[in-house]
């Protein structure tokens, strides 16, 4: 028997593409016009908003049967932020450097509207094996995209890699700078992250004309 | 299903055991944990200071890499030779200065109280530093950070850090090449004290000219730039009577 069945598979496969949770469900954008003007801080987000859906989806679909519905929406909450303070403290304790980088990251994912998206839609009505996947599936939907634009906001922005830098040095001049070409500032601010989503949706739909919403 | 999840006693009794559960694992958590990561942030403040005045394990380029935890307490003894607590005009010396929050100070300074304010100073290689600790504000939360001077009140060396600055915008303050850049910049024009500027194009992306009280802005970062400025000149201000007195021209 294979480790995981095909509608399990799909649980996983369908958010990086045809489900996709930034471009298709329009969840998490928020987060993902604010940091992805480094590639470095797309990947570190994408990690942890895996873990923290993953868990987070688990203990929900646990919770499922026990949680009262007039104060589901606040119980959601109360679970994400519980697991994202534990995660914090522990880091502060034995990984100090790791959680300076990630402390900027606990807000954004405490109010990241894919976590509470997931819990609703589907954590509260199924198991918790596939509410696990489902979880993994759709941070990893996310954190493609979030890659995908992190690295052309970087590149074209700042002409850099995980800082490396690709196009060679723009202040003295070499490499591709020798030639005239210049940063484009514009990727480094925030409306460019929309820009380049936008585009992102616009291949995707082009691709697969069943996704175009009629209206 | 053997209760009624709709029913107003039972969401009651539920939100009840699920505050005291959460508030049990937090508390317990924080409790056994608060003491190693106060020991934590105890070498952070040691590896900023040190920092600043130049201790560090930099490369010619690139990241930030601080005196190791594990060598950071020995380091800052031998390097930091004097700690004081300005109150007023009352100097006086204390070996636990670094541990003062400066966020509580400046608030006693702007309620008008009595405030004590920590300053270190080092020695090496036979020249000393003054480091002053700085608090101020970015676009999100608070931005900190130590500013090394030499008697004239000219920067050896700086280091930021930030609360919650926008990743890969305003959190790069706390980049090599940003606080690279105020090394050798003075606090003074013609005598006076001014500050430095974080200034969008000022046409010296490299930081070429040194007299001008200026470094260059990060691109997307304005309001955690002029943060940067206000806290620099706000925090060195707090301690411009005791510069005066050690002013050699």
């Amino acid at each position: 028997m294979a480790l995981l069945s095909k509608k399990d598979t799909n649980l996983i496969l369908d958010p990086l593409a045809d489900n996709n949770p930034i471009t298709i469900q329009v969840l998490g954008i928020c987060s993902a016009l604010a940091i992805t003007a480094e590639l470095q801080a797309s990947v570190v987000m994408a990690i942890s908003v895996l873990f923290v859906l993953g868990v987070g989806n688990v203990v929900i679909s646990l919770l499922r049967n026990i949680i009262p519905t007039k104060i589901r929406i606040i119980v959601q909450l109360i679970v994400v932020a519980t697991l994202v303070i534990i995660v914090d403290q522990v880091l502060k304790a034995f990984a100090y450097e790791l959680s300076k980088t990630l402390s900027v990251f606990v807000g954004l994912i405490i109010t990241n509207c894919i976590i509470m998206g997931r819990f609703e839609a589907f954590a509260l009505g199924n198991g918790p094996w596939k509410a696990f996947l489902d979880g993994i599936g759709n941070a990893l939907g996310y954190g493609i995209i979030l890659i995908i634009v992190g690295f052309f906001r970087e590149l074209l922005g700042s002409g850099t890699l995980f800082g490396f830098k690709v196009f060679g040095d723009p202040v003295s001049k070499t490499g591709l700078y020798a030639t005239g070409y210049e940063n484009n500032g514009f990727m480094i601010i925030p409306p460019a992250a929309l820009i380049v989503v936008g585009i992102i949706i616009w291949v995707q739909r082009s691709r697969n004309r069943a996704l175009i919403e009629e209206n | 299903m053997a209760f009624n999840k709709e029913n107003n006693s039972y969401t009651i009794i539920f939100a009840a055991i699920m505050v005291i559960v959460v508030g049990s694992i937090l508390a317990y958590l924080a409790s056994a944990l608060s003491g190693k990561i106060k020991e934590n942030e105890r070498f952070e403040k040691q590896q900023n200071i040190l920092y600043a005045m130049g201790v560090n394990e930099n490369k010619d380029e690139g990241s930030v890499n601080f005196v190791p935890t594990d060598k950071v307490e020995a380091e800052f003894s031998k390097y930091i030779t004097e700690q004081l607590l300005i109150s007023g005009d009352q100097i006086t010396k204390n070996d636990e200065a670094y541990l003062i929050d400066l966020k509580k100070q400046i608030a006693a300074i702007k309620k008008g109280e009595s405030a004590e304010l920590p300053l270190f100073i080092g020695e090496k290689e036979g020249k000393k530093y003054y480091i002053i600790p700085m608090y101020g504000k970015g676009l999100w939360d608070a931005i900190w950070g130590f500013i090394a001077l030499n008697e004239n009140m000219v920067v050896q060396g700086v280091y930021f850090d930030h609360k919650a600055e926008t990743p890969g915008l305003g959190a790069n303050i706390k980049q090599r090449y940003f606080m690279d850049d105020f090394a050798g910049e003075s606090l003074l024009n013609n005598g006076q004290f001014k500050g430095i500027t974080v200034a969008k194009g000022n046409n010296d992306p490299v930081n070429n000219t040194k007299d001008d009280n200026e470094v260059d802005a990060l691109a997307g970062a304005t309001i955690t730039g002029n943060g940067v400025s206000a806290m620099i000149r706000e925090s060195v201000n707090l301690y411009k009577d005791y510069l005066e007195t050690i002013r050699v021209n």
